[in-house]
């Protein structure tokens, strides 16, 4: 199993390597001068030259890239032509609140999507499962930007509950440890600091993970149906064993399997789907910094954003492998 | 062998709601059976003698299915008035059953020894530990080779006949009084089923269990049971001692399943077979539900339903032929 960990690590290499290559050549084929960008439409082309010169712009692609390859290998992700400062420094500080958000809505969606495709299998055709299963449609078809605006209209604004935007009350930042606030505030015994992300977090997520909780909680419907007639069920059953057991136990570990593979894919979505919900909600994360990126044409920091997100991507589906062994003796790695 | 009843089925009527109408799956069935005695239920597919069973269990899908009436008395007490958990102490405990597909009854993501033990541990309180150690020695009584290891083994390191000895190691590790097998040999190879059949009866006699031998094979039947019951559209047609089936059937329905049984040294070209096919228990004939199938019946049979009669006793039919008493 360890040997098949660090040979899974291994193909990170190759897998970031493309995606690397992939993201240089569109950003550098297909999207405006950045210099000329940068200088405003008022500059003259000598002007626009020498900072192209300056910025290493005017060398052939493939140097570029070599160049870009040699600075990604020691941590460096450039400079940042809109903040003119370094682009790990940039993405470290933001990164850690984009995995907050995406793990707090995976845990929701997951939670909440398990526990509800459970309930609507084993009560088949009951008005749970019909609520239920509208209620997946309509997570499926909102738009996160338009349920985010309708949690904070009805939560933040009519009922006053929750904070309308930001990741934390100003001033209320814990002392940074890993920058995940809700681990920092914990760590330093922080409680105020603590409630006051968890409840900056609460709406964000559950507008991130409506959609993905929807797909899971479909999931689990079919694939508990399909297991619950399953003769091993029947001799779960044929034991003495209390329902709760049998549909627990014996069913859940077995369902799980299939919904494991659609959570890990389901990852992927939530990280495009912070890009939203962060702008929506005004999260400092890395999705809004790398989109305002695109718009300016600063290369760099989508270089580096969206490389950091494949590598998140392919942890959580190495993750999802070894999970699998996990659940399913059947499945041997060597 | 005592004569102590221990089950005893009364007008047993299980139906199944559909969409396309009522199927009436077990429709006032009525048979006993003795402690320690070996009953077989003997009929094809759609029969209703998996239902039969599985009713008995309690375990009948609802919905569709519903047990709509009648009394299964285990030792004098009617199952079907007992509460869930009441069934549950009995299930696995003091009724246990196997089935007929070794390969797929057992929980792919368990070992085997933790899937026995959560018997023992349910109904004998024992702890993780005393219950794989029972478990261990269930494995060995079901003659498992190296059962200390072969304990912590999935279901899918084991063979078809190894899977289907650890369900009969399951079944019997609390020593139930009443142990159901669901067609336990239909899906083994030849050689094995005999072994798994003679397994049975060996912990039989230790165990002092009575059997209900689910089987649409007849030579299972003359094989380990003592009487057998013969199904037919979910209502009992004959009931007889094994000898007395064998050797004089009355039901022209149990004739024809006799006759279909294949001779090595039969002069025969062709195999019998009973013509036509079972009908839609939607649709059931007005009359007995074998006679349009049937080579001896008479207008009669079309037209009105016979009873269940006792011709001698521990004898039953139901058939016009037999009226009188007797021929």
């Amino acid at each position: 199993m360890l040997k098949y960990i660090v040979k899974r690590l291994l193909l990170l290499i190759p897998v970031l390597f493309g995606v690397s290559l992939f993201v240089f050549l569109v950003l550098h084929l297909f999207t405006a001068d950045p210099a000329a960008m940068m200088l405003g439409q008022h500059a003259t082309k000598e002007q626009v030259e020498a900072l192209r010169e300056s910025l290493g712009f005017n060398k052939p692609l493939y140097v570029q890239f070599g160049i870009f390859l040699s600075q990604i290998l020691q941590g460096d992700f450039g400079t940042s032509l809109m903040t003119r400062s370094a682009v790990t420094d940039e993405l470290l500080t933001r990164f850690p609140a984009t995995i907050e958000l995406a793990f707090a809505a995976m845990l929701i969606a997951t939670v909440v999507g398990v526990t509800v495709g459970v309930i609507s299998a084993v009560k088949q055709y009951s008005l749970f499962d019909y609520l239920s299963m509208v209620g997946a449609l309509l997570g499926v078809s909102m738009p996160i930007f338009w349920l985010g605006l309708m949690l904070i209209i009805f939560f933040s604004v009519t009922l006053g509950w929750l904070p309308v935007s930001g990741r934390i009350a100003v001033g209320m930042e814990p002392s940074t440890i890993t920058h995940f606030y809700l681990i920092d505030s914990l760590l330093t015994g922080n409680w105020e600091a603590f409630k006051s992300a968890v409840s900056h977090l609460i709406l964000p997520a559950v507008a991130l993970a409506s959609y993905s909780m929807a797909i899971i909680a479909r999931m689990t419907r079919s694939t508990m149906l399909e297991v619950i007639r399953q003769d091993y069920i029947r001799t779960a059953r044929s034991k003495g064993l209390v329902e709760s057991v049998v549909v627990f136990k014996h069913a859940l570990r077995n369902a799980l399997i299939p919904v494991i593979t659609v959570i890990g894919l389901q990852m992927g979505s939530l990280l495009g789907g912070a890009v939203l919900t962060e702008t929506v909600f005004s999260w400092p994360g890395i999705g809004s910094f790398v989109v305002n990126a695109i718009l300016a044409g600063d290369f760099p920091v989508v270089q580096g954003g969206v490389i950091m997100v494949a590598t998140v991507f392919v942890v959580v589906n190495l993750i999802v492998d070894v999970l699998y062994a996990f659940l399913d003796p059947r499945i041997k790695y060597s | 062998m005592t004569t102590e009843t221990l089950l005893q089925v009364k007008d047993l009527k299980t139906h199944f709601f559909l969409e396309d109408g009522v199927v009436p799956a077990v429709d006032g069935v009525s048979f006993h059976l003795n402690r320690g005695e070996t009953l077989a239920v003997v009929g094809e597919s759609g029969s209703g003698k998996s239902i039969t069973a599985t009713s008995i269990m309690r375990l009948i899908p609802n919905p569709p299915g519903k047990i709509v009436g009648g009394e299964i008395l285990f030792n004098g007490q009617d199952l079907l008035r007992k509460t869930e958990k009441e069934m549950r102490d009995i299930r696995g405990n003091r009724i246990s059953m196997i089935f007929q597909e070794p390969m797929t009854s057992l929980n792919p993501v368990f070992r085997v020894g933790y899937q026995i033990s959560e018997s023992l541990m349910i109904h004998q309180g024992l702890n993780k530990k005393d219950a794989l150690e029972k478990s261990i020695e269930m494995l060995r009584l079901t003659g498992i080779p190296s059962p200390e290891k072969r304990v912590h083994d999935f279901p899918h390191q084991m063979s078809g006949g190894m899977r289907q000895r650890v369900m009969i190691a399951m079944a019997l590790c609390c020593r139930p009084e009443l142990l159901i097998a669901d067609e336990p040999t239909t899906a083994l190879d030849v050689t094995i089923q005999a072994q798994i059949l003679d397994l049975m009866l060996e912990l039989k006699e230790q165990m002092g269990t009575a059997i209900i031998m689910i089987t649409h094979d007849l030579a299972v039947v003359a094989e380990v049971a003592d009487r057998a019951v013969v199904m037919y559209c979910g209502k009992l047609v004959e009931e007889s001692t094994v000898l007395e089936l064998f050797d004089k059937p009355l039901h022209p329905y149990t004739k024809g399943l006799l006759k279909s049984i294949p001779h090595v040294n039969s002069t025969q070209e062709k195999l019998y077979m009973i013509d036509g096919m079972v009908p839609p228990l939607t649709h059931l004939p007005a009359g007995c539900a074998f006679a349009p199938r049937c080579p001896e019946a008479q207008p009669r049979c079309h037209m009105e339903r016979p009873m269940l009669r006792e011709i001698s006793p521990g004898r039953r039919v139901s058939c016009w032929l037999y009226e009188g008493g007797g021929e």
